[in-house]
């Protein structure tokens, strides 16, 4: 089959490779529809990550037909249509049985020879290094699904693909966040970032009731759909003064509610930081630490961050913040938010601002990297 | 030396009473830093500890050690005991000391750190018992007949 394969730092190639196999008995093989690309990808493309090989198929995100179906599968069938969530769970470890897929204990694959580590941040997702424990992922013709039951729900027939596909990382994520910050009817919720995630987790504020959704960025594209498709206010930080119009926004009290979707610079390289290049300043968290209101909640999103410096712990102890975070959401709000875009309440196709043949895979990745005419997210179709 | 606990003299069969009172039985105290940190060479090992979130009867069915736990027999001592805060079971596992390392294949797995190869077996049972399954990696590109494209 052909799949879209990491070559080398910043070198893509769409190539042949072997088909997957049933490897368990609770998988499934699934005929990829729709992929899209997603930014945890972007520290891979990069050639940061120490254990990625020439021929590791990238993919994150993807929605497909179930044609093959292990022994062990209960709830699905040939043929079903399906979008896969982002973490591998096996929905029997106490992580999963608490709500918290992202965390499964056994969501990483046993390798010979391998360490067992109880929390990879790499196990227990789609396009990650198989060496560090990751599947492949679903810029491809066909993806091994594992924990199939758990891992892959059915789209509704009124969701289309370019809708659905969304619904295996960015809407469940942009909900989460919006459920950790504990949004609630009347809240002010700032969001920094206007990408994919940040947008639908303006929209999930939005259906959580919260009075106003201000979101910040300077991409004066992506501040426009934010506000189009997430009834939320623009804010472009290079107009505004944005601390002065937050408080404005809330009466003086600062946003109840701060997000920080900006996503994670990919972590320095080792010799970079033996070079005296030490991690990054988190501008937008800093801002949305001394913005937040008191007893406010602080959401930081992402899930390539390595380290930070000149972190303001000062004013989130004196204030009293929460500081919540993700990397990948979890599996259980997925059917939810399937049944939102069976409504309308929550549409996600304009996020696929390139749609593209898989065999332009490496295009829409450069595309999606350098936000290159208007790039939100690049879906490709195999 | 710590004295070995009353669990792994038992051996991979345990009776219900056993495992029934394997807090109080198996409680053996554990050391401080690595072994042979305090100039005891011949220390026993660190023990490795994995929770599983079921019930001590089925991590241990019968009473008796589970698979690969039981291909171990007679390399390392058990202990068992039931999870705080209704967490299901703590399986803990050391290499025996004085036991010849492991030869063979898993030698060639674990190398000269037997630690390992007691850290895979407990995630192995693990997910045997809380997934039904042990999760294999894709298979590799090399295990396979190269396709060109």
């Amino acid at each position: 089959m052909r799949a879209l394969c990491w070559v080398a730092a910043d070198d893509l190639a769409v190539r042949e490779v072997p088909d997957p196999e049933l490897r368990n008995e609770r998988d499934v093989i699934v005929r990829v529809r729709r992929s899209a690309t997603c930014g945890g990808d972007l520290p891979l493309l990069a050639g940061r990550h120490p254990l990625l090989r020439p021929g590791d198929v990238l993919g994150a995100e993807f929605l497909g037909e179930v044609v093959e179906v292990g022994p062990g599968v209960r709830r699905h069938r040939a043929g079903d249509r399906v979008v896969v969530g982002a973490s591998v769970a096996c929905g029997g470890c106490w992580y999963c049985r608490q709500g918290l897929h992202s965390c499964c204990d056994n969501a990483q694959a046993d390798l010979p020879g391998a360490d067992p580590d109880w929390a990879r941040s790499d196990a227990g997702c789609f396009g990650r290094p198989r060496a560090a424990g990751g599947f492949a992922g679903g810029h491809a013709e066909y993806v091994r699904v594992p924990y199939a039951d758990v891992s892959a729900f059915r789209v509704p027939d009124a969701v289309d693909d370019d809708r659905a596909v969304f619904a295996a990382d960015v809407a469940p994520t942009g909900w989460l966040a919006a459920e950790l910050g504990a949004v609630r009817p009347g809240d002010v919720v700032a969001i920094w970032g206007a990408g994919a995630v940040g947008q639908l987790t303006a929209r999930a504020a939005v259906l959580r009731g919260a009075a106003r959704v201000l979101v910040v960025d300077r991409h004066e594209q992506r501040l426009r759909m934010a506000e189009r498709h997430s009834g939320a206010e623009p804010l472009d930080y290079r107009r505004s003064d944005v601390a002065a119009e937050l408080r404005d926004s809330s009466g003086g009290r600062g946003p109840d509610v701060c997000v920080v979707a900006v996503g994670t610079p990919p972590p320095r390289s080792r010799a970079d930081r033996f070079g005296g290049q030490h991690a990054d300043r988190p501008d937008a968290l800093r801002e949305a630490v001394h913005a937040c209101r008191k007893g406010g909640v602080v959401v930081v999103l992402g899930t390539a961050g390595g380290f930070v410096d000149a972190f303001p712990l000062g004013a989130l102890t004196e204030r009293r913040l929460t500081l919540r975070g993700v990397g990948r959401p979890d599996l259980r709000d997925v059917p939810m938010l399937l049944d939102r875009m069976a409504r309308d309440e929550l549409r996600t196709e304009h996020l696929a601002t390139h749609r593209l043949p898989l065999a332009q895979g490496p295009e829409g990745y450069a595309l999606f990297r350098d936000r290159a005419d208007g790039c939100v997210r690049a879906v490709f179709t195999p | 030396m710590v004295p070995m606990g009353r669990l792994a003299r038992a051996g991979p069969a345990l009776g219900g009473a056993a495992l029934a009172g394997a807090t109080r039985l198996l409680r053996v105290p554990r050391r401080g830093g690595r072994p042979g940190a305090d100039g005891d060479a011949a220390g026993p090992a660190r023990w490795e500890v994995v929770t599983v979130d079921r019930p001590p009867e089925q991590v241990l069915p019968d009473g008796r050690w589970p698979e690969p736990l039981r291909r171990l027999d007679g390399a390392v001592e058990v202990r068992v005991r039931p999870a705080p805060g209704d967490r299901g079971t703590e399986l803990a596992a050391r290499p025996l000391a004085g036991v010849t390392p492991p030869t063979g294949l898993a030698a060639h797995l674990v190398g000269d750190d037997p630690g390992l190869l007691v850290r895979r077996t407990l995630r192995q049972i693990k997910q045997r018992v809380e997934a039904g399954e042990v999760l294999r990696a894709d298979r590799s590109a090399l295990d396979r007949p190269e396709v060109h494209g």
